[in-house]
């Protein structure tokens, strides 16, 4: 398995990438840890005749906590998401979903820009991204802008990120309240066959707004707003936990692979979104 | 044809210097090129461990890393952790715990163990086994691996206290 040659650039700035992206076309992709990349240029799905690998691209790394806004640079992996202990504070629905990707080899590799970037719809991050609301920044030829994860992403690696623009952070509120990132998945360090992220707030017994996406049961992340207002106002009892769950499972569209048909993927859905309702509300 | 890069690498403790394509994958080069055939070739998919080293102190998957991307790098495969007049305490505990038959998914067991250990020196049975979630073994079943693993630390454990 070996893919087809490349020329290789390790810039250490992003105007210099965006000078080899703007230079090379659609011929240039970057890299970053290469754990979604690597397997598709080494089964020939993706040609890449200049390969921009980010590792030594200053401004890409860390995580800081300002409050209640959190903000995690593209090249963040995985690991350093599952270790940081501000962030494990504040929002720890990060790290319980990162340690449920792949394996600890991976994910030292894997970062969250790589995750989110392309639109891989098996990825777990983007479903998380759209539960809390977070905004990518990105930077092309044209300068910086910002795009809101639940308007980012199109069809199945499709997104609204244009060839010539470079992911380099993510940022999104975190105000504490109840979280889960549930995951069904055939084995473990599988891609997920139903996954689902909730975060919701409780004041006085009632819950004050929550969020819930899902992943992998359509060709883009699910954010269900009605899931969310389903719950919004009640004490999250059965019913209410119910017509949320019917929400979300109305508003996914999942297709036939080898992880099962549509009915039995529905099925899943349900079982994980009230588990991870149930979670969530226990947590607040 | 793009042309061949310059590489350096430093492994396990040596200096290596040559020109390859950037596309070639790091187990080749170090089985291939260097004929360091510890860290094997399993699936080549980036599942199975088999070709586990540590790269600037993380184990990472040599199959899924170009050497272009590890150019620069400090690498170290089974053959730096030990060797058979002096075997590192992860050897001698699988030896002595029966964690292998085939031995083919073995120096990648040891070397992502070594980091999990150095992580978390003192595991439980499930973060063992958590923690080696990248390594399969079509042989054991895993369950002498992980108890080569538990012994390994506590015999760790025990000679850092006995240091202390
Ligand atoms: C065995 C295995 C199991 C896995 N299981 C899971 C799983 O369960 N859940 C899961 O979510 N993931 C899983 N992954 C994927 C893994 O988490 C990837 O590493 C990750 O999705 C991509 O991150 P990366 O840094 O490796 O990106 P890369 O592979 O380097 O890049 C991925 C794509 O994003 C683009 N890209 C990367 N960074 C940027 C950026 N900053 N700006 C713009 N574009 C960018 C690249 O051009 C490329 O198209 C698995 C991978 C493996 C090998
Ligand atoms: S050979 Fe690298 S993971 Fe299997
Ligand atoms: S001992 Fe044979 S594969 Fe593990």
């Amino acid at each position: 398995m070996v893919p087809a040659s490349f020329e290789y650039y390790r810039p250490t700035d992003v105007s210099s990438v965006i000078a080899l992206i703007t230079q090379h076309g659609d011929d240039a992709r970057v890299m970053a840890g290469g754990h979604s990349l690597i397997p598709m240029m080494k089964l020939r799905m993706a040609e890449i005749p200049h390969l921009i690998d980010l590792q030594d691209v200053a401004g890409l790394t860390g995580i800081t906590i300002d409050g209640f806004t959190v903000r995690i640079g593209a090249m963040t992996t995985q690991t350093e998401l599952i270790d940081h202990p501000g962030l494990r504070q504040t929002a720890p629905i990060l790290r319980e979903a990162a340690l449920q990707i792949a394996d600890p080899q991976v994910r030292c590799m894997g970062t969250i820009g790589g995750n989110v970037a392309n639109g891989d719809p098996g990825n777990d991050m983007p479903g998380l991204m759209q539960c809390l609301n977070a905004q990518f920044t990105l930077i092309g030829p044209d300068g910086e802008r910002t795009v809101a994860a639940r308007d980012y992403y199109e069809a199945a690696y499709f997104t609204a990120r244009s060839e010539e623009e470079v992911l380099t952070s993510i940022h999104f509120s975190a105000r504490g309240g109840g979280y889960c990132y549930e995951k069904q998945k055939r084995k473990i360090g599988d891609y997920a066959t139903a996954a689902c992220a909730v975060t919701l707030y409780k004041e006085e017994g009632l819950c004050a707004g929550a969020s819930i996406a899902m992943t992998n049961l359509s060709d883009v992340p699910v954010w269900s707003k009605a899931a969310g207002l389903a719950l919004d106002g009640t004490s999250v009892d059965a019913n209410a936990v119910k017509s949320a769950v019917e929400a979300a499972v109305a508003d996914i569209d999942p297709s036939e692979d080898n992880r099962g048909p549509v009915d039995f993927k529905v099925y899943v859905a349900g079982v994980i979104i009230k588990r991870a309702i149930e979670s969530a509300w226990s947590r607040a | 044809m793009p042309d061949k890069m310059h590489i350096q690498l430093t492994v396990n403790g040596r200096n290596e210097e040559f020109l390859a394509e950037p596309r070639e994958l790091l187990i080749h080069t170090l089985r291939e090129r260097m004929n360091i055939t510890g860290p094997h070739v399993g699936c080549e998919t980036s599942h199975c461990g088999a070709c586990t080293v540590i790269v600037n102190d993380k184990a990472i998957k040599a199959c899924t890393m170009f050497v272009a991307q590890a150019n620069g790098s400090e690498i170290t495969t089974i053959e730096g952790l030990g060797n058979p007049d002096s075997l590192h305490v992860l050897q001698e505990s699988f030896r002595e715990h029966h964690g292998l038959q085939c031995g083919y998914c073995t120096p990648g067991m040891i070397t992502r163990a070594t980091k999990l250990l150095e992580e978390t020196p003192n595991p439980t049975e499930e973060e063992v086994r958590f923690g080696m979630a990248g390594n399969l073994c079509r042989c054991t079943g895993y369950q002498n691996i992980v108890k080569s693993i538990l012994a390994a630390a506590a015999q760790m454990n025990a000679a850092q206290e006995a240091a202390e």
